[in-house]
């Protein structure tokens, strides 16, 4: 392939992974407000097309023409930029995660990933590190009260988690010897998934993500109750919007993300598909969908836990970020190694 | 020929990436109205009128929490190379993990300790009425005192 080949084919990849990281965003929030009615014993948004299902175009063209406002209190060019950082992250992520094998079409092999790069994870570490700052900046540029609290234990939170995050996935690095993402998914086999490996981890992976995206029962920096609406109160027209996809965004990749290390990726457990003798195109469409089935089942789980539990107070969350999942994820990689050393695994 | 590396793919989404956002800033500030008048302007407060600065003194703990996250923070990066070739070593490499593992769980231990990872909340201080009634003395409490 010659490079302008490869530059269009890239193009075409993020275009198709824009389209769908879109698609579900919107998807994602009116699932939510159906499935938070739903079990809230309401109806939920049903009036705009059949059961609703414009809502999420509705509400963008709404967001997009309402007036912007900045207070006079605010720093006005870290007021605009921390929107566009949160949005940045959150879409720039999704380059490394594998959406399924390579395949041949025609005479070109394309691999489902829009950069097969050989440290893709610490590629995804380091922007979710970056996010941090989009919450910061914007809390504390927005010049009140409650964006500066909101902001402080935003910044806290994350960076208290991130710990947690960086040693589970280090027992996954034990195992698969690698930070290719599509490495760490083959290595998981059809059913030695890392998640049964080390349950451990894939749990304290799982709360880390939890509070990694803000959401309940980790949402103290959008505390309603206590701080209106946290690092976002300030924001309003598409600024809010970005930071609200960016907040669903965020979901999306870290649930990639558990599939990737955890869930072994795009494959289906127990079944060989490679040896059913199908077609090489179903074969790759099977992949595909059984990504995207492991995808929709782990939001459903975040919608979930979102409507089940209730919100912690800020010092159990610190302590459980520190003293329960810390320490845990210290233990998970003795206990990988331990099995590696045992088994020869 | 110049050949694209999976890095410069990565620098393509970037770029992609960063137009996206700038396209749908820009295009929203195009479409939207802007009458500002002075009260949208003013910084929210529950509809009070502001009081001091906006920016606040906070806690002192947030302070060490980022401290303690920038030491353990260091040891997630070099913890990831020992990961990596950790099944090229055999029993020697187990023993180097775990002796890291044990001073990282000391530094822990220390923390832990030393009160770092107390988060401050109010202490619970139990009911006050039995001292305010005196009910240590009952003879001041008679039937006379009582029936104003």
């Amino acid at each position: 392939m010659s490079t302008w080949e490869i530059v269009i084919f890239t193009l075409i990849k993020i275009l198709v992974i824009f389209t769908i990281m879109m698609l579900t965003v919107s998807y994602l929030v009116y699932f939510e407000r159906r499935i938070s009615a739903w079990t809230q014993n309401r109806l939920g948004p049903n009036r705009v097309g059949w059961e609703g299902v414009l809502q999420p175009f509705a509400d963008v063209f709404k967001l997009l023409l309402k007036e912007d406002i900045v207070p006079e209190q605010a720093e006005k060019k870290i007021h605009s930029l921390a929107p566009v950082i949160a949005l940045f992250v959150a879409f720039t992520t999704y380059a490394v995660i594998p959406i399924g094998p390579s395949f041949n079409f025609f005479d070109y092999n394309i691999s489902l990933v829009v950069a097969d790069v050989n440290m893709g994870i610490l590629y995804v570490l380091a922007l979710t590190s970056l996010g941090v700052y989009a919450i910061t900046l914007a809390g504390w540029s927005s010049g009140s009260k409650y964006s500066l609290l909101g902001g402080i234990r935003s910044s806290a939170q994350m960076i208290s988690y991130e710990i947690s995050m960086g040693f589970s996935v280090g027992g996954v690095i034990l195992l698969s010897e690698s930070l290719r993402p599509i490495a760490i998914v083959e290595s998981q086999g059809l059913w030695m998934w890392n998640a049964w490996i080390q349950p451990i981890g894939f749990i304290t992976f799982l709360v880390s993500a939890f509070a990694e995206t803000n959401r309940l029962p980790f949402d103290l920096p959008e505390a309603e109750p206590e701080l209106v609406g946290g690092f976002h109160t300030e924001y309003s027209s598409m600024k809010f919007a970005g930071f609200f996809l960016a907040e669903y965004a965020n979901m999306i990749i870290s649930s990639a993300l558990i599939i990737t290390l955890y869930l072994g990726g795009y494959q289906i457990p127990f079944i060989d598909i490679t040896t059913l003798g199908l077609a090489h195109w179903f074969e790759v469409l099977i992949y595909i969908t059984a990504f995207f089935f492991k995808m929709g089942a782990l939001l459903f789980f975040f919608l979930w836990v979102r409507w089940t539990i209730p919100r912690f107070r800020y010092d159990q969350l610190m302590n459980l970020g520190w003293k329960v999942m810390f320490p845990l994820a210290l233990l998970n990689i003795i206990w990988v190694a331990v099995l590696i050393m045992v088994f020869n695994l | 020929m110049p050949m694209l590396t999976e890095f410069g793919k990565i620098f393509i989404f970037l770029l992609t990436a960063i137009l996206f956002v700038v396209v749908a800033v820009v295009a929203a500030k195009l479409i939207r109205p802007s009458r500002p008048t002075r009260e949208k302007l003013l910084t929210y407060e529950c509809g009070e009128n502001t009081e001091g600065t906006p920016w606040v003194k906070f806690n002192i703990r947030f302070y060490v929490v980022a401290l303690i996250f920038l030491i353990f923070d260091v040891e997630v990066v070099l913890l990831i190379p020992w990961a990596m070739v950790y099944q090229s070593f055999g029993f020697s490499g187990y023993i180097v993990g775990v002796i890291f593992l044990l001073l990282l769980g000391l530094g822990m231990a220390y923390e832990w300790r030393k009160g770092d990872l107390e988060w401050e909340r109010p202490k619970i201080v139990p009911p006050v009425l039995a001292e305010k009634m005196n009910l240590e003395k009952p003879d001041q409490l008679t039937p006379k005192e009582i029936s104003i």
